[in-house]
C-alpha cells in the first residue's frame, strides 16, 4: 500500500453534495443544538445587564431606582423573561453534559453519570439560595 | 395495500448523469423484510443496474448504511414494515462524495483512521516466554464500548461538522483512538494527542451529539470525544505548568 | 477550559440572579434590595471577584461559542478574521469593562 499514489481524491465524476444554509432546520436534534448554541446570545446580554445594573449601583440611589424602573418596561421585561428560559436551557443542557466528559472512578468500577450531573444541579441549588440570602436578607 | 411499498431509490450514473435522480419501485413487503431485502428485490427482479453495498446482513460489516427517509440508517437494520406503504426514500450516506448510485467513497474515514494508529502500540512487545498481557473485567470495561464500532459511517453522516468541513478528523476516528488509549495494554496515548488535538481533531466537536443517536452499535462516539477533550485539555496544562515533570 | 468555567458559572449563577433582577425585582413579586444593600455587596471583595469572574468567564464562554456557531450555523467561515476579532475583542472589552466597574465601587 505504501507508496500507492491516491489519484481518488479530486475524481471530477464523484457527486459532491454541498450542506444547505439551512442543515440546522433538518431535524429537531439540529434545531435543539442550534437552541443551545444560541443560547450564549442570551448569556452575553444578561453581562451587559449586570454591568449596567452596577454602574446604576455606583451613581447613586437615584440612578439604581432609574435603573430598576427601566428594568421594569415591557421590552426589557419580555426579553428578561426569553433569557431566563435559555438560560435554564443553557443550564440544563450543559450539566447535563458534564457526565459524559468527567467520568469518575469509585474504587475500581465507574460511577454513574448522575452522580456528576446530580453533583452539578447540587451546586446550583447552592449558589442560587446563596444568592437569594445575600440579597433578601435585610 | 399493507403487503407492498414503494421505494424511491437515488440514481447517478457518473458517465450519464451530473445530478442524482429518483427511481421509484413497488417490492413486496413481508413483516421481516428490511431496506437491504427490497434493494436486493429491486436488483433481482426488476433493475440489475442499480448499485449498492452490502455484506453480512446482520448489523455487524458495517457496509450497507444509507440515508433512509433523511436519516443515516443501517439497510439490514431497518423494517420496510415500519414504512408501508411508503413512499420510502433511500439515498447514498450523507457528507460522502458519490461514486455511484447508492455507493461512497469512505476513503477519508480510512486514511483518517489509520492516522490516530488504531492497534495497541507499545515500547517493548513482551516476550511470550512471560505470558500474556493480563487484563481484569473492569478494565476491559474502561474501553469495551468504544471497541463495538463496525465503521459504519452513519455517525459521520450525522455529523453537520463532518458535512460542513471534511478536514475534521471525526466521531468514529475519535472513538477507536480512545478504545485504545483506554486499554490498559496500550502505551500509545501521546502519539495519538499529536494527532486528535489539532485543530481539525477533537477540537473541530461542538458536541451536537447527533453521532451517538445514530450509531447502531451505542458506541457513544459523542462521550468519548468529550472525555477525550478534558484528557488532552488536562495534558496541556500539565505541560504548560510542568514542561518536563508531566 | 475557558469555555467550560464560562458555561458552569453562567449556569450556576445567572438564573437565579437573572430571576431576581430581570422578573422578580421588575414585577414587584419580591422587594429588590436598597441602594445601601446593593453598593455593601457589590463592595464586599468575594462578592466582587465572583461577578468579575462571572462576567468575565462568561463572555469568553459566549465569544466561544457564538463564533463556532456562525462557522457552522451560517458558514462564513471565511469571515474568520472579522468573526474572531468581534468575538474575543467583544469578550476582552467587557472583561475591561467589569474590572473597571467593581474596582471602582471599593
Amino acid at each position: 500500500m505504501a507508496g500507492t499514489p491516491n489519484y481518488t481524491d479530486y475524481h471530477p465524476r464523484w457527486l459532491r453534495r454541498r450542506v444547505s444554509t439551512y442543515w440546522w432546520l433538518g431535524s429537531w436534534s439540529y434545531f435543539a443544538f442550534v437552541l443551545r448554541e444560541a443560547s450564549c446570545l442570551f448569556v452575553a446580554w444578561f453581562v451587559v445587564y449586570l454591568l449596567l445594573l452596577v454602574r446604576a449601583v455606583l451613581q447613586g440611589e437615584a440612578n439604581y431606582q432609574e435603573f430598576m424602573s427601566w428594568s421594569a418596561t415591557p421590552a426589557i421585561l419580555r426579553l428578561n423573561v426569553v433569557s431566563f428560559l435559555f438560560l435554564v436551557y443553557h443550564a440544563y443542557t450543559f450539566f447535563d453534559a458534564a457526565p459524559r466528559a468527567m467520568v469518575v472512578h469509585l474504587g475500581k468500577t465507574r460511577g454513574p453519570a448522575s452522580l456528576i450531573a446530580g453533583g452539578h444541579y447540587a451546586a446550583w441549588a447552592v449558589a442560587s439560595a446563596v444568592i437569594f440570602w445575600v440579597l433578601l436578607r435585610v | 395495500m399493507g403487503d407492498h411499498i414503494t421505494l424511491q431509490v437515488a440514481r447517478y450514473l457518473p458517465e450519464k448523469q451530473s445530478e442524482s435522480t429518483f427511481d421509484e419501485h413497488e417490492v413486496p413487503c413481508p413483516k421481516d423484510w428490511v431496506v437491504l431485502d427490497g434493494l436486493n428485490y429491486i436488483k433481482d427482479k426488476i433493475d440489475g443496474t442499480l448499485s449498492y453495498r452490502w455484506s453480512c446482513r446482520m448489523g455487524i460489516c458495517g457496509s450497507c448504511g444509507m440515508t433512509v427517509n433523511g436519516e443515516p440508517k443501517l439497510t439490514c437494520a431497518t423494517f420496510l414494515a415500519d414504512y408501508a406503504p411508503g413512499p420510502l426514500r433511500v439515498e447514498p450516506l450523507r457528507n460522502f462524495p458519490v461514486i455511484r448510485d447508492l455507493i461512497v467513497d469512505i476513503g477519508d474515514f480510512m486514511r483518517k483512521l489509520v492516522s490516530v494508529k488504531p492497534f495497541i502500540v507499545r515500547r517493548y512487545e513482551k516476550p511470550l516466554s512471560e505470558g500474556e498481557y493480563l487484563q481484569t473485567p473492569q478494565e476491559l470495561d474502561e474501553y469495551k464500548q468504544f471497541s463495538m464500532c463496525i465503521n459504519c459511517m452513519l455517525c459521520y453522516a450525522a455529523c453537520p461538522i463532518y458535512g460542513l468541513d471534511p478536514k475534521f478528523i471525526g466521531p468514529a476516528a475519535i472513538a477507536l483512538a480512545q478504545r485504545y488509549n483506554l486499554d490498559n495494554r496500550d502505551e500509545g496515548a501521546k502519539q495519538r494527542l499529536e494527532v486528535l488535538s489539532e485543530h481539525a481533531g477533537i477540537w473541530g466537536c461542538t458536541f451536537v451529539g447527533e453521532c451517538t443517536k445514530v450509531c447502531p452499535k451505542h458506541v457513544d462516539p459523542a462521550g468519548a470525544i468529550q472525555r477525550y477533550k478534558l484528557t488532552a485539555a488536562l495534558e496541556e496544562m500539565k505541560t504548560f505548568f510542568m514542561p518536563r515533570g508531566a | 477550559m475557558l469555555f467550560s468555567a464560562g458555561g458552569v458559572m453562567s449556569g450556576m449563577l445567572m438564573p437565579a440572579l437573572l430571576f431576581l433582577f430581570g422578573i422578580a425585582f421588575p414585577l414587584g413579586w419580591l422587594a429588590p434590595p436598597t441602594h445601601e444593600r446593593m453598593a455593601a455587596v457589590l463592595a464586599n471583595p468575594i462578592a466582587a471577584l465572583t461577578l468579575f469572574a462571572l462576567c468575565a468567564l462568561s463572555l469568553f464562554h459566549w465569544a466561544h461559542r457564538f463564533r463556532h456557531t456562525l462557522y457552522d450555523g451560517l458558514q462564513i467561515k471565511h469571515l474568520e478574521e472579522v468573526i474572531a476579532t468581534i468575538c474575543y475583542g467583544g469578550a476582552i472589552v467587557g472583561s475591561a469593562a467589569a474590572a473597571y466597574l467593581l474596582w471602582q465601587v471599593r
